[in-house]
């Protein structure tokens, strides 16, 4: 871990700070339109007949504020974080962090605008149209020159593994995001990709599965290798596994993508590599988490007490669930019965809500503490927020097992003279249950993230007001 | 130190963790396999496209098929000269009015466009889909979720009338039915600049360009002309998948 110099390192931690608060804020946001359109889903009425709020434009827009306004705030807030204190040094830059954070926050505003006017290039997690995936493409390269920059500056001999994890996700999202957003413009407001077909579902998979493995996990797991040991008071269980499943997650991940495409035109070579390799990567996955448990050998008696230890460990324990159904999922057989159901969004989320919301979850709260040098304002309403995070995760995922399974039966059954036994019609009244059950799960998170940042804010005010009463060097 | 310093798997791991510029070199190295090795054939491999399968061209050959799997248009005919069967063509104006619609309402995430091989997906949408279907598709449009049916093959499942008033108020033909209303889509004209222009951009396109003449461009204006936005996505909707007629016995897959 982190090395104690003589002299107290000076970190540039404001940009830190804002990136966190912000990060709270859009985890709000981001489920708040979650919940909104799973009920247009149960309660088709909620499209009120307005084009900005139907399905179709709204959904995009949850998918951009939880992946790249809450999970980039986070990923940025940590990152700064991480690289700086393993480091011992401070960021090579905190001007161009500061730049980072006014870029990436005016892309989020560009997204919430442009979304709702159906202005989109039609692609799953990067609808974003041409103008602004070049200022994301800066705003990324800006964030991943400056933690970069900030490794080759550490005062360290080695390179915290953290960061290795970071890197990775920095390389694969540039050529992710540069080469799956090659488009032709009409307008400036509206292009078309350089690519068609089965060509461009095999990129588009690269990119949508690697935007899973490299920002939503191996970004995730460089939160968890610091934030895991730093709040259990423990080191890392395993140094080498750490170095399998760091370059086994590497190399391995972004062959998965093609499991998304089975019995799809594209050709089954393809197909049955991606399973092949989704199958080997159940052991860097458990690997991971098992290090991640493992870390709190000895400290598990913490977990009575600590209810940030709690918010780390279930997302471990979500991990590990995902990334043993998502294996088995890409399995050709259990493909064709999961492909196009709601299985798969459950999957997305109990990978979403239980694995990176909750380890960010973990990771914000104790980095609140350290950064206004404080206590929680209210370490029950921290547990409060566990429980309603669980329980609203947990809700929500077997809705979608349920449904999900229930619409890949009845699509394929058969009656007894050979005819198919449901219309499609009468399967998506059969969801109906299932997706009002989904909104409540939805709900249920939702304010989880409410109460998350009420105490938040409040800490950061108590943290303010006490700091006026009694100035106190301000030496972060 | 730390354990982290003093603990080391092999020499090359130790040298990696020391040097920046070395791990970023491995990083950008393992990453860039997977795409290299999945990706990039797709482009080349003739298998990939069902017009340029040795593989489908035989197991046509021996079905004694003889139908095209890409319209081969002759000099001076038009797009109204096709035929539903006399194989894949690039979208006609107010058909690509109506995609372009199709994707700005989001429409893909919740209906997809890909038939897989199974009985159940024969007898409820089809024949399967095949790759060269697509071809012209930028962005394509197969979808990963079906709130919705698939509509691959819709085209001329339904008459325009149905279609017009499932769009504008779904619930009114199909009771359970949780699809938005689009009824709104009557109220704007198609805008005939921006449907000659996305003609030439797809003309324009490195892989699959589509092969639009001048001609096509220039009809662009009189086809969309009065038209509204509900025209063009019912348009584009009963465009879809009549373009190849499939023989049985036929294996268009590898």
């Amino acid at each position: 871990m982190e090395t104690s110099p003589a002299i107290p390192v000076k970190y540039d931690m404001e940009v830190v700070r804002w990136f966190t608060i912000m990060a709270v804020v859009y985890l709000v946001v981001g489920t708040l339109i979650g919940v909104y359109v799973a009920s247009e889903l149960a309660w088709p009425f909620l499209n009120f007949d307005l084009s900005y709020i139907t399905f179709g434009r709204l959904r995009p827009l949850h998918t951009n504020a939880v992946i790249f306004a809450f999970g980039g705030c986070t990923l940025m807030s940590t990152g700064y974080y991480i690289v700086q204190r393993t480091g011992a040094t401070k960021l090579w830059s905190n001007g161009l962090a500061w730049f980072t954070f006014w870029g990436w926050n005016l892309i989020i505003i560009l997204a919430v605008i442009t979304l709702p006017l159906g202005i989109t290039q039609g692609k799953e997690y990067a609808e974003l149209e041409w103008p602004i995936d070049i200022m994301i493409a800066i705003v990324w390269l800006a964030f991943g020159f400056n933690h970069i920059m900030t490794v080759s500056i550490r005062k360290t001999s080695h390179i915290y593994v953290s960061n290795w994890f970071t890197m990775s996700m920095i390389v694969m999202i540039t050529y992710l995001h540069v080469v799956n957003s090659m488009a032709i413009p009409v307008s400036l407001t509206q292009s078309f990709s350089i690519y068609s077909g089965v060509q461009d579902a095999m990129i588009q998979w690269w990119w949508g599965h690697n935007a899973v493995g490299f920002y939503l996990t191996a970004g995730f797991l460089g939160i968890m290798y610091y934030f895991v040991p730093k709040q259990a008071n423990r080191p890392v269980f395993s140094y080498r596994l750490s170095v399998l499943h760091f370059w086994s997650l590497t190399f391995g991940y972004v062959w998965l993508g093609a499991h998304h495409l089975q019995y799809t035109a594209l050709p089954d070579w393809t197909g049955s590599l991606g399973a092949a390799i989704s199958l080997a990567m159940i052991i860097p996955s458990w690997g991971g988490a098992m290090n991640g448990m493992m870390t709190l050998s000895g400290a598990w008696d913490r977990l009575r007490t600590d209810y940030i230890l709690r918010f780390l460990v279930v997302s471990l324990a979500f991990y590990a669930m995902s990334t043993f159904e998502g294996p088995v999922m890409s399995i050709k057989t259990v493909n064709a019965l999961s492909h196009y159901t709601d299985w798969t969004i459950g999957h997305v989320h109990s990978g979403a809500l239980g694995w990176v919301a909750m380890v960010s979850m973990g990771a914000i709260y104790h980095m609140v503490k350290k950064l206004w040098k404080t206590e929680m304002y209210s370490d029950s309403l921290v547990n409060v927020h566990f429980w309603l995070a669980t329980i609203g995760a947990v809700v929500y995922v077997v809705a979608m097992w349920v449904s999900g399974i229930m619409q890949g039966l009845m699509w394929r059954d058969y009656d007894e003279y050979g005819a198919l036994t449901y219309t499609f019609v009468e399967s998506v009244s059969a969801m109906h249950p299932y997706y009002a059950m989904r909104a409540i799960g939805g709900i249920i998170y939702n304010l989880g993230a409410w109460i998350m940042l009420y105490n938040v804010v409040m800490t950061v005010r108590q943290a303010s007001a006490s700091r006026s009463a009694s100035p106190v060097p301000a030496n972060a | 130190m730390s354990d982290h310093d003093k603990i080391y798997s092999t020499k090359l791991q130790d040298k990696i963790e020391r040097s920046t510029v070395l791990l970023f070199i491995f990083v950008a190295v393992a990453v860039a396999v997977a795409g290299i090795v999945e990706i990039v054939p797709l482009f080349y491999l003739d298998t990939t496209m069902t017009h340029l399968s040795p593989n489908v061209k035989a197991s046509q050959k021996s079905a004694g098929d003889t139908a095209p799997i890409v319209w081969d248009r002759k000099a001076g005919q038009t797009l109204d000269d096709w035929k539903p069967g006399d194989g894949v063509r690039p979208y006609k104006p107010l058909e690509l009015a109506g995609r372009s619609i199709y994707i700005r309402e989001g429409c893909y995430l919740c209906h997809s466009q890909m038939i897989r091989p199974f009985r159940d997906e024969k007898d409820r949408y089809g024949h399967y889909s095949v790759s060269s279907e697509s071809m012209y598709d930028h962005p394509f449009q197969w979808g990963s979720k079906r709130t919705g049916p698939d509509l691959a093959r819709v085209g001329g499942k339904y008459s325009d009338e149905w279609q017009r008033r499932h769009l504008g108020h779904p619930r009114d033909v199909v009771p359970e039915s949780v699809m938005p209303n689009f009824f709104w889509l009557d109220n704007a004209k198609v805008d005939a600049g921006n449907v000659a222009d996305t003609m030439k951009v797809m003309r324009k396109m490195p892989f699959y360009p589509a092969p639009y003449t001048d001609a096509d461009i220039a009809s662009a204006k009189a086809e969309v002309d009065g038209k509204t936005e509900m025209d063009a996505v019912i348009a584009y909707l009963q465009g879809l998948g009549n373009h190849i007629k499939f023989t049985e016995g036929v294996n268009y897959r590898d």
